[in-house]
């Protein structure tokens, strides 16, 4: 059976964020507004104006309060939503830590921005970076579309019998959030549909004053290493998860993702680029660009960034040449990009080759095509066994 | 593929005016994004907006560097010094302006619609918010929409006596606004 069609919407990629939790019909919604966020509060505040949305909406006095909220409410058995960026996911910290250790199948928009330390109002994957340990599976998007389309799969992931985790979707500030494209609605009952397998699982353990249970008070020892065990294997279990809900959700709507990782001209390509977000629609026209000058190069889209998806990658990437990873924020400590690191804990397996890393796009600078260019020339060379530079930070070497 | 730059001020419509293209885009069957730049949400601060449209789906995320045209909703933007740079060997400008050009202010331009749009839109709305009315004249000016199309993507926004007021707009914008060409 095929989903409708769906209305076709001119709508922001904040707005999209906000029609997708919509759509899943969240039992509790709670979120504070924050530049580039704020349209997804507006926007769901509208909805439940209108009475299109019948959730019970929390005007919280803060993102702490936000996160505490909606994981409350779904340790109650609820469904909940909220969305943050940059500042707001810093002031939640320990409520997203609490989440994850809760196991509250939370589902967050997060719109990328930088964060405290240096003031910028604009785009960067920074603090989606810096609750990367957090214990959350974290997913990035490319375009309006997708966030919706993430979203819907995203309760479907968070609440699985087998998951129980919260789920962030991120997408860019700026480039993404304010990016109003023709977007598919699809129809409610079409999503009801879609998640109604939910309801065919057992039943997750639920917060009940009138049957009184302890949980997350402390755990000693071998107690909590199990716990932790136990959470670790659930991320890992995730990422088929993932790859399953995507394969549905194309079956069912039209549209699909890849799961876990995208592969774009990779089969045949002697070495491919690896990026994120926005980046990746840009190099999708770069490498077609490039390919038809005789350049045999593929672009490795990364949609899951935690759990990491090392079966996959290293599927993808073994037996190529060399490889360029384009992040948008930095590893402290490893002079470097955080995608890229990640990367480089998969040498072992994906054999030997060049891997560079390439810093751009902090603050809001645009990834733009010549720098683009400039990955895939650098990773061409490289391939050919030319000396490289290992973690190159392409705005200010433009500076030079 | 065309790419549209707007260059305003926070307050002035740049944002609206692009999603307002946008959606009117769409109504006529092409592919369409369009994003804004800007920081903090400030009234007066400068305000880029990009849209582009196609046959097929867009996939560049990037800000746009070669403009096929440019519309300038504050007059005082004409004086950036990087607004012309990149623009198309074809450009065209669509310019709110009570001055019409006595001299081509770059080569590459070879079209532009001038029409006063804050005039307008103080006549018919009250107050400056030269937007829906630089639509009309985009539309006149380009016959990249039709003038229906603008129209109904400006009810997407308004209601009402504020829809009617905007509407007389986008038509003046249309009727009113002074073409020159170059060679």
């Amino acid at each position: 059976m095929k989903a409708k069609k769906g209305e076709l919407k001119v709508i922001t990629g904040n707005s999209a964020a906000a029609y997708g939790a919509m759509l899943c019909r969240p039992d509790v919604v709670a979120s504070y507004p924050i530049t580039p966020q704020t349209e997804v509060v507006e926007q769901l505040s509208k909805f439940h104006a209108d009475g299109v949305l019948e959730a019970e909406m929390i005007e919280v006095e803060g993102e702490n309060s936000a996160m505490n909220a909606v994981a409350a409410a779904t340790l109650a058995g609820g469904r909940a939503f909220t969305a943050t960026s940059s500042w707001g996911l810093v002031y939640m910290y320990d409520a997203v830590l609490q989440a994850a250790g809760f196991r509250a199948p939370v589902v967050m928009a997060n719109v990328n921005r930088e964060t405290p330390g240096i003031l910028a109002v604009s785009s960067g994957q920074q603090d989606m970076i810096q609750t990367r340990d957090a214990g959350w599976i974290q997913v990035i998007v490319e375009n309006s579309q997708e966030i919706l389309d993430t979203i819907i799969m995203a309760f479907r992931l968070a609440e699985d019998y087998d998951i129980q985790l919260p789920v962030m979707v991120n997408y860019d500030g700026f480039y993404i959030s304010y990016l109003a494209e023709g977007v598919r609605i699809p129809a409610k009952d079409d999503v009801d549909q879609f998640l109604a397998v939910l309801k065919t699982q057992p039943k997750r353990t639920i917060m009940d004053p009138t049957h009184p249970i302890g949980a997350g008070s402390h755990g000693l020892m071998t107690e909590f290493m199990e716990l932790r065990y136990k959470h670790c294997a659930a991320l890992d279990r995730a990422k088929k998860k993932f790859d399953e809900i995507d394969k549905d959700y194309g079956d069912f709507f039209g549209r699909s993702y890849g799961g876990q990782i995208e592969e774009y001209r990779t089969e045949d390509a002697d070495f491919v680029i690896l990026t994120s977000g926005s980046a990746v629609g840009t190099s999708r026209t770069v490498v077609d660009a490039k390919r038809a000058e005789g350049v045999k190069v593929g672009l490795i889209k990364l949609r899951m960034f935690r759990p990491f998806p090392q079966e996959k990658l290293i599927k993808a990437i073994k037996g190529k040449k060399a490889v360029g990873v384009i992040d948008r924020s930095v590893n402290f400590g490893w002079n470097s990009g955080p995608i890229y690191t990640e990367l480089r804990a998969l040498y072992p397996e994906i054999g030997p080759m060049p891997i560079l890393s390439f810093i751009d796009g902090l603050a809001s600078i645009d990834i733009t095509k010549p720098h683009i260019e400039r990955v895939i020339d650098d990773v061409a060379n490289a391939a050919k066994g030319k000396p490289y530079q290992a973690v190159t930070w392409i705005p200010l070497e433009e500076r030079e | 593929m065309k790419e549209i730059r707007f260059h305003g001020r926070g307050g002035q419509g740049a944002v609206l005016a692009a999603r307002m293209l946008a959606i009117s885009l769409v109504a006529e069957g092409k592919c369409v994004a369009s994003f804004p730049m800007y920081g903090f949400e400030r009234r007066g601060a400068p305000v880029v907006a990009f849209t582009r449209f196609d046959d097929k789906q867009i996939m560049e995320k990037t800000q746009i560097y070669n403009p096929d045209c440019l519309v300038v909703i504050d007059p005082g933007l004409l004086k950036l010094p990087t607004l012309f740079t990149g623009l198309n060997p074809n450009g065209t400008l669509i310019l709110n302006s009570s001055k019409v050009f006595d001299k081509q202010p770059n080569e590459n331009l070879k079209l532009a619609g001038v029409v006063n749009a804050t005039q307008i839109a103080v006549e018919e709305v009250g107050r400056d918010v030269p937007n829906t009315c630089l639509l009309g004249a985009f539309a006149a000016v380009t016959g990249w929409v039709g003038l229906q199309s603008v129209m109904a993507s400006v009810g997407e926004y308004f209601g009402g006596e504020i829809l009617r007021k905007n509407l007389r707009c986008v038509e003046r914008g249309y009727n009113e606004v002074k073409v020159i060409k170059w060679q």
